[in-house]
């Protein structure tokens, strides 16, 4: 009955909404981003520690919440500036809707295009990731 | 007086967007508390006056112009019926509900309050009727006061004479019915109140008017508003009902043409109301359009419309409570169709788009109601919201699709 809609909420993103693998305030990092959406209280922050690990607490809708989780799983072992061409890359995938072999896991996400309220929320962790590198190269 | 026989199939065929498909499904639109749908009596007013008689108002010598701010005009007469007003020049047309409360508190407020009076607001309002309030406050140094309401959604009596202890208060401007969760609120009791403790009253009728009659006479309330959107009207078009001797009272809002009685380099005379606060050309076909709803609704009658929508809030009300773990918010004794409702780990942005799928459109978010979903402990709400013209039907399909939306997030 929900086919197309079960083709943006397919089996990886109600899983790792409802079981994310990489959620959680670690004990040490080395800066931390924030990413809310004002227009419906989605809220998350996500936590970088040099060497490409990435965590994050998100708070919202099932999109962003596993978006958050899928981002944290392709930036690992990746170098800030990896990880800000990857952030260009998804933006490209969930606004166009086509899929690119490059970026695995996170096409689950490409769904998102045909919703345009939605993109703000599959984009939200991202955001939150370039404000936490931000902070660190300052401090760092 | 109802002149047509409320038969739900032939009114649907009066709203030719009703027969749209949304995803290559039949639409369910159950988003009329944000704005309704139009029927074609309507839209064929509005056709009518650009394809036959317009020119601007007011203005012309010439027979178009004259016809056309007869027609105008004409509308205005229509409204003052439709509230019971006393008279045409306590109508004042604006732009939306937001305007005329905007131009209440610019106008009204900057003059006949002062600083230190307080101006009291609800804990269930619009953005609309609690920014410009702050604003006022603000600029004017008047005290903004919230008055609480109980869990079920209802005016606390207690908080509101707390609030007005003091005898500071100069106006309370509270909602006629709560655009999240469905309350009525007494007006003519609060406005009995309000005014036996020397305060005027400001109701934002916004979704009230849209679903049982306002006299705003009996209610005896000194400011009324509007949008005409809501009640099957066009966009563009507001209403602001204030007593004669405020309006009289009151400095203009906006300056230019329209508004004046006399222009010179020295000084400029204001016209008289309502004409005073509706600076420059207005919005003609959508005053026009506005009319023409409100002859829509007044031959089905707030009767026989009153009749069905509590038919369907009941039915609605059911079919939710049978979702298991659905929470509606709010409780109140008297309520209209107006559902607001979450589910655990189901986020109202996920239940709308998945619903969307399947062609039924609700509303998500905080329904420019922020400080409400606070109050409700809440970030956002799914909301879904009938119509005189929304069928038990397109309910059942709500049930069916949340149910569907609880298995996937359980
Ligand atoms: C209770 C209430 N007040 C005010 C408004 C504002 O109406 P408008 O945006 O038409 O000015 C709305 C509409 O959303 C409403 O529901």
């Amino acid at each position: 009955m929900m086919s197309e809609s079960q083709e943006l909420y397919q089996a990886l993103i109600m899983e790792r909404s409802k079981a994310p693998h990489f959620a959680g305030r670690p004990e040490a990092f080395d800066a931390q981003g924030q990413g809310e959406n004002a227009m419906c209280g989605d809220r998350v922050q996500v936590f970088w520690q040099r060497g490409g690990v990435v965590r994050h607490e998100a708070h919202g809708c099932a999109i962003m919440t596993a978006s958050a989780d899928l981002m944290a799983q392709a930036v690992a072992e990746k170098t800030p500036s990896q990880m800000t061409a990857l952030r260009g890359a998804f933006e490209e995938v969930v606004t166009s809707g086509r899929e690119n072999p490059a970026l695995g896991d996170l096409n689950a996400l490409a769904g998102v295009a045909q919703y345009r309220s939605r993109i703000r929320c599959a984009t939200l962790p991202w955001v939150a990731l370039a404000e936490a590198l931000k902070e660190g190269q300052v401090h760092g | 007086m109802s002149v047509r026989e409320f038969n739900l199939d032939e009114i649907r065929k009066d709203f030719p967007i009703l027969a749209q498909q949304v995803h290559g499904r039949k639409l369910v639109f159950l988003d009329s508390a944000a704005s309704a749908q139009k029927p074609r009596a309507v839209i064929d007013a509005m056709v009518h006056v650009m394809e036959a008689q317009y020119a601007n108002v007011h203005r012309g010598l010439h027979w178009m112009s004259e016809r056309t701010s007869d027609a105008y005009e004409a509308a205005r007469d229509k409204v003052a019926a439709f509230l019971n007003a006393q008279a045409r020049e306590e109508i004042v047309f604006t732009r939306n509900a937001t305007e005329s409360i905007n131009l209440v508190a610019y106008t009204h407020g900057r003059t006949a309050l002062r600083p230190g009076d307080a101006v009291v607001v609800s804990e269930m309002e619009h953005h609309a009727n609690l920014v410009p309030w702050q604003m006022l406050r603000d600029a004017h140094g008047v005290e903004l006061r919230i008055a609480k309401i109980t869990d079920s959604g209802e005016i606390d009596w207690e908080s509101l004479e707390a609030q007005f202890a003091d005898g500071k208060v100069k106006l309370l401007a509270i909602t006629h019915m709560s655009n999240v969760l469905g309350s009525y609120t007494p007006a003519e009791r609060l406005v009995a109140f309000a005014h036996a403790r020397g305060a005027k009253v400001l109701l934002d009728g916004c979704q009230a008017i849209v679903h049982r009659a306002v006299d705003v006479q009996a209610l005896d309330v000194d400011f009324y508003v509007f949008s005409g959107h809501k009640l099957y009207g066009p966009t563009g078009i507001g209403v602001l009902y204030a007593k004669r001797e405020l309006l009289d009272a009151m400095p203009p809002f906006m300056a230019g043409g329209e508004m004046i009685e006399s222009v010179s380099y020295q000084r400029t005379k204001w016209a008289q109301p309502p004409h005073r606060f509706e600076a420059g050309t207005p919005a003609i076909v959508e005053t026009i359009g506005l009319g023409a709803a409100i002859d829509y609704v007044q031959a089905l009658g707030f009767e026989a419309i009153a009749a069905h929508e509590r038919a369907l809030t009941e039915h609605g009300l059911k079919v939710l409570a049978g979702i298991e773990d659905l929470r509606v918010l709010g409780a109140a004794q008297d309520r209209g169709g107006v559902l607001s409702f979450t589910m655990p780990d189901a986020h109202a942005h996920d239940i709308a788009t998945l619903l969307d799928r399947q062609g039924i459109a609700v509303r998500a978010g905080h329904h420019c109601a922020e400080p409400l979903m606070g109050r409700m402990g809440v970030t956002a709400t799914a909301r879904a919201s009938f119509a005189l013209y929304t069928t038990r039907e397109e309910i059942d399909a709500l049930g069916a699709g949340l149910l569907r939306i609880r298995q996937m997030f359980k």
